[in-house]
């Protein structure tokens, strides 16, 4: 792993850290009574701080997973070089358009 | 009243092969190149195994005993086994076997030198000596790793190793934290750029199995660790 990688993983996992934290912490906290779809999106349409949250997030998501699976490849199968690099790079575009979406949908619904 | 026998079993073969049971006497303070040498003195003349000083200087006659890696020569067999119990011989693993218990370790020095672990002068030479404070950090820092015989006991232990055979390894990286710490060295950033590429210290999982089995109480971890952060702080430099 590149020395970029490396600094992109760390850092994403930090990120992560704290957002999973933030995520947990808020379902237990939104759904103590009882909440329903239609609850969730009153809350979270239109709230920029939701879809910067989430957006940041999704962002962290989509850096960390593709470089550790690239880790997990080379350690576990033959595959290596370019045709490895493009297909994780493919990966983390289809994280980052799926988590942006998802954001943009319940922001916008 | 008779001596008791100790049980043996030796790998014989290279990449394939079986074990060879051999029964010889059990000494006091026998160690495991004493077993080795006294069967293929009085058993089986044909046994290749690698020894050179007998006093844990040289680093030539480690090998997997009774599942791990160890030197051979200052290893006392009381050490590993109880009365009773076999002993279990086999060449280090991550190596290719030359033949029974030797093994090449052509590809583990290559990569001391695939991860610059020698001095560079650079081009100009000092114009003085240079004053190296014992207490200094980097001082400091390069004695935790300085003492490594590279016996390749933890090139054996290694599990990254055994994933991809490109990885540097703990010995040719501890190697590189001791130059990086040489005030002296003129080759840092070549060494940085050495280590941190795809097969090097960022690939270590910090298993630690290294700095466990490592006869000379070194813990490269923790000099891969440094790499890390050295690589880590060059690259934030360069980001910002």
């Amino acid at each position: 792993m590149s020395a970029i990688l490396f600094l992109a993983q760390r850092t994403s996992a930090f990120v992560l850290a704290l957002a999973v934290a933030i995520h947990l912490g808020t379902i237990l906290y939104a759904v103590r009574g009882g909440l329903t779809a239609a609850g969730i999106l009153a809350r979270t349409h239109g709230n920029i701080a939701f879809a910067l949250f989430y957006g940041a997030f999704v962002i962290a998501v989509a850096i960390h997973a593709p470089i550790g699976l690239r880790n997990v490849l080379r350690e576990w199968t033959p595959w290596r070089g370019r045709s490895l690099d493009i297909a994780l790079a493919l990966f983390f575009i289809l994280l980052l358009v799926l988590g942006m979406r998802a954001v943009f949908a319940v922001f916008s619904a | 009243m008779s001596e008791p026998t100790l049980h043996v079993d030796v790998w014989r073969g290279t990449e394939t092969g079986a074990f060879q049971a051999f029964e010889l006497p059990r000494r006091a303070h026998q160690t495991i190149l004493d077993v080795v040498t006294e069967i293929q003195r009085e058993h089986d003349a044909t046994l290749s195994y690698r020894f050179a000083c007998r006093v844990g200087m040289c680093g030539s006659c480690a090998m997997v005993v009774n599942g791990r890696p160890r030197w051979t020569c200052r290893t006392r067999v009381n050490d590993v086994i109880e009365a009773g119990e076999k002993l279990r011989l086999e060449p280090l693993r991550n190596f290719t076997v030359v033949k029974d218990l030797a093994v090449e370790m052509t590809q583990f020095f290559d990569k001391w030198k695939d991860a610059k672990g020698y001095f560079e002068p650079g081009a100009q030479p000092q114009p003085d000596f240079t004053v190296v404070p014992p207490a200094a950090p980097e001082r400091q820092a390069a004695d935790a790793g300085i003492e490594c015989i590279g016996c390749g006991v933890c090139y054996s232990a290694c599990d990254v190793v055994a994933w991809d055979k490109d990885y540097l390894g703990p010995a040719a990286l501890n190697r590189a934290w001791t130059l990086v710490n040489d005030v002296r060295d003129q080759g840092y950033e070549a060494r940085l750029d050495a280590v941190s590429a795809g097969n090097g210290c960022q690939a270590c999982h910090t298993h630690m199995s290294c700095t466990k089995f490592c006869p000379k109480a070194i813990a490269p971890t923790y000099s891969i660790a440094g790499l890390k952060r050295a690589v880590l702080r060059r690259s934030l430099r360069n980001v910002l």
